[in-house]
């Protein structure tokens, strides 16, 4: 662990509604920078929710809403005055499945490069290499850039996807479930990589199940139909969970 | 009377609609195997190259291949616009509502017009009251709104089944909606909208009756601009077969049913081949 | 002023989509606006149950018009349903991969081709074979309603199995698990919950029939009559249209722009009711 505990984020107060369904309750939340914070709970918890709205996706759907805020180094995301395009480049995001879009490989990585004014190809070049490289991904798609990034497999799409994000160099990562249809190799490399990432950026994710939570994260938060229920120290959750809740979750009774 | 088991019954049923599928498909091989058996024999250079003579009982069918192409390339210059356009619109910026309404009502209902309506009021708007003539113009004009709503549904089918992740993806990678449009949602549906205008030239090659009407098909010289009036092949088969001119109208017949197979056919493979290489394994 | 900027593509599309309303509009105005004279001038009613049409000395009776289209799109559905909806049963339901991979580009073909080659086969076949042993001289309702059905086939084909396969899977499977057979689940329960759609595709498909020009001409004949039997010749508002336009001038023009506006209303109808089951359809599932 690095030691530095200052806040990267700090969600208040915050509520969620899909029309009249209210999913995420009254939450609050602080996510500390470089470190892994997983955001755990069963399915329709409201974690994805909760991510999609970290870096305003969530925008994208008619008919929803929220209250309370999420402020990133205290500034909330959802005032008027906040470029939300800048703001997704700040707030990366990996996804539940493989997502590439059906461009090259390169075109992948650089995807979100290009739409920034002002980059210099050479520039743009490195920088994809080093995402590539990051991404535990370059040594084997060197060769062969130009393909289309739909011809990798399941596990290299996923790491295409993490590279692609990296290449905007942004401040938060968010990886929502993202090894839940990978072989464990693939999900190792991930892993990996993500480990490595959280010295220089904020890595928040969803975790397809305890065993990764506990491999990878340095504090977990544990969200329970649209509640917060604990947020503590990954050791100190897995071992000694002070609600009954989590316990029974983590101890196998649902979920 | 025999009772049948369920067993029995199931199995009739199975053999009756099969042969049904079978008869559809063998009534479709004689139309064309009749024309093309008819036909091919006696396509040649000089059928294609030639001047008609004599109404078109003897001489080639130059003209109308112009006139064919003329037609088409305009038509689907000024349908691929606002076909593919409105496409855009419906499927990726509406929001529902009663004015979106109105707009697919329009396009459903067009789809249904019959062509000779198409025709007369091609008459009516392009040929007199813009002063356009019966020309081509005026032809590929009334063409070109028939063709719109093919245009607009295969292309909206195309763009709303792009995956909602891919838009996912190229937002959070900081693109604009514009920007995800044109690098995320296009390359994807683009083999779609691509095939939504082959079918718009394919209804551009086959249709007769509006075209009849607005193109002035009575002169078989060959067009000098769109400006002239001139004839389709379509037409010009129709016609050669209305005066008997039997063996012409096979050849005539067979020229465009080969003509719709390549555009069918022979576009596919282009597509595959330049297109949708970097987008190959998507959907 | 960036909201605009990044709105305006949006707008240049809304802008081309209004153009499928637009021009569905003005087609009505211009039609109707050249042909309404005439009707309320000879008598709406006269107009459409008047029984002769002889536009040179003033006698324009389109009854005999609106019968021969009628009767064409209701030939042409006898013979077209039971076919398309057979066919559409088996490529849904029965139909291995590899009898569907040649099946679709047949009913892909069957749309593309040229109505003029429908007419002409009917033409070279249908209306001899119907002279030489049924009687006649072989252009008759009997060989438009041959041709029309073909013709209206992958229409009806294609909606049908769009609406049968569109089911949700736990109707066929929740029948097939309480015993029933394949046949037996598709007769009570995957065609009753496909009906709306497939009543959509034969609306459709008779309202291809009726606007159907060239291929009618060439197998229909052209008597302005009352047709009697499937043998006789007839009429249709398209053929009425297309026949005479070239040459008519003055009230006679006008009362084909007249014929115009009874075939649009009733096509318009047409399209009304399937898009009313096309929705009922959507609904439903």
């Amino acid at each position: 662990m690095s030691g530095n505990t200052a806040n990267k984020i700090e969600i208040k107060n915050f509520n969620f509604y899909y029309g009249n369904k209210h999913v995420i309750k009254d939450l609050n939340l602080s996510i500390r920078a470089n470190q892994i914070t997983s955001i755990f709970g069963p399915a329709n918890s409201g974690a994805t929710t909760l991510l999609r709205a970290m870096n305003r996706l969530s925008d994208l759907e008619p008919s929803t809403r929220s209250t309370g805020q999420i402020l990133i180094d205290g500034q909330d995301i959802n005032d008027p005055k906040v470029n939300v395009t800048d703001l997704r480049r700040k707030v990366g995001k990996v996804f539940e499945i493989p997502a590439p879009l059906p461009l090259s490989i390169y075109d992948n990585v650089t995807y979100g490069l290009k739409f920034l004014p002002g980059k210099k190809k050479q520039e743009i070049l490195d920088t994809m290499e080093w995402a590539l490289k990051t991404a535990a991904l370059w040594d084997e798609v060197k060769d062969r850039l130009h393909d289309p990034a739909l011809g990798l497999s399941g596990g290299q799409q996923q790491r295409l996807c993490v590279a692609r994000v990296l290449a905007l160099k942004p401040e938060v990562i968010i990886i929502d479930r993202s090894c839940s249809g990978l072989d464990p190799i693939s999900t190792s490399k991930i892993e990996e990589s993500l480990i490595k990432l959280k010295k220089d950026f904020t890595v928040i994710i969803s975790p397809h199940n305890i065993a990764q939570a506990s491999r990878v994260s340095d504090r977990i938060a544990f969200i329970l139909m649209g509640e917060l229920v604990e947020e503590n120290e990954a050791l100190q959750i897995l071992k000694f969970p002070k609600d009954q809740r989590t316990s029974d979750f983590i101890t196998g009774r649902f979920g | 009377m025999i009772k049948l088991t369920a067993r029995t019954s199931e199995r009739i049923a199975k053999v009756f609609i099969l042969s049904i599928a079978v008869l559809i498909m063998g009534i479709l091989i004689w139309i064309i195997g009749d024309i093309l058996l008819n036909g091919i024999p006696h396509i040649n250079f000089s059928f294609l190259s030639q001047m008609p003579r004599n109404m078109g009982r003897e001489g080639g069918i130059f003209p109308t291949i112009v006139g064919t192409l003329m037609l088409t390339v305009l038509a689907i210059l000024i349908a691929v616009p606002f076909g593919v356009g409105a496409a855009y619109y419906l499927a990726e910026y509406t929001k529902g509502g009663i004015v979106t309404r109105i707009i697919r009502f329009g396009a459903e209902s067009l789809a249904g017009i019959p062509s000779i309506v198409y025709g007369i009021f091609g008459v009516l708007l392009f040929v007199e009251i813009l002063g356009l003539g019966f020309s081509i113009i005026s032809g590929a004009l009334t063409v070109s709104i028939m063709i719109l709503p093919t245009i607009i549904r295969t292309s909206e089918e195309a763009l709303l089944a792009v995956p909602k992740i891919y838009r996912d993806a190229s937002f959070s990678l900081g693109a604009t909606k514009w920007q995800t449009i044109r690098c995320a949602v296009t390359p994807t549906a683009i083999r779609g909208i691509v095939n939504g205008v082959i079918l718009g030239v394919g209804r551009c090659v086959a249709e007769t009756a509006a075209v009849m009407l607005t193109m002035g098909g009575n002169v078989l010289a060959v067009p000098s601009s769109i400006s002239s009036s001139g004839r389709t092949m379509a037409v010009h088969f129709y016609i050669l077969a209305q005066e008997g001119v039997m063996q012409n109208a096979y050849t005539t017949a067979a020229i465009l049913i080969i003509l719709i197979f390549i555009i069918n056919i022979g576009t596919n493979a282009v597509i595959d081949q330049f297109i949708s290489k970097r987008t190959k394994g998507a959907r | 002023m960036l909201k605009f900027k990044e709105n305006l593509p949006g707008y240049i599309f809304f802008g081309f989509a209004l153009s499928a309303i637009a021009a569905l509009f003005t087609i009505a105005m211009f039609i109707f606006r050249e042909g309404i004279p005439v009707i309320i001038e000879y008598g709406f009613i006269n107009f459409i149950t008047g029984t002769t049409w002889a536009p040179t000395r003033g006698d324009f009776g389109i009854l005999p018009m609106i019968v021969g289209s009628l009767s064409v799109a209701v030939g042409a559905a006898i013979i077209g349903v039971p076919f398309g909806v057979c066919c559409a049963i088996y490529m849904a339901e029965f139909a291995p991969e590899k009898m569907k991979k040649v099946l679709r580009p047949t009913i892909q073909l069957l749309a593309g081709i040229p109505s003029v080659v429908y007419g002409f086969w009917g033409l070279v076949f249908i209306v001899p074979f119907i002279r030489n042993n049924l009687g006649g001289n072989g252009f008759s309702l009997l060989a438009a309603s041959v041709v029309l059905g073909i013709m209206i086939l992958p229409t009806i084909i294609s909606i049908s199995e769009v609406s049968i396969i569109a089911q949700p899977k736990t109707y066929k499977e929740g029948a097939l698990a309480m015993g029933l057979t394949r046949w037996q689940t598709i007769c009570k329960v995957q065609l009753p919950a496909a009906r709306s759609g497939i009543i959509a595709g034969i609306i459709l498909g008779m309202g291809r029939a009726i606007g159907e020009t060239m291929a009618v001409i060439m197998v229909l004949g052209s008597a302005a009559q009352i047709p009697k039997s499937l043998l006789d010749s007839a009429r249709t508002l398209t053929i009425n249209i297309g026949l005479e336009m070239s040459y008519a001038v003055g009230t006679h023009r006008q009362s084909l722009f007249a014929t115009g506006v009874v075939l649009f209303v009733i096509i318009m109808i047409l399209n009304i009711l399937a898009q009313y089951f096309t929705r009922q359809r959507v609904k439903k599932v």
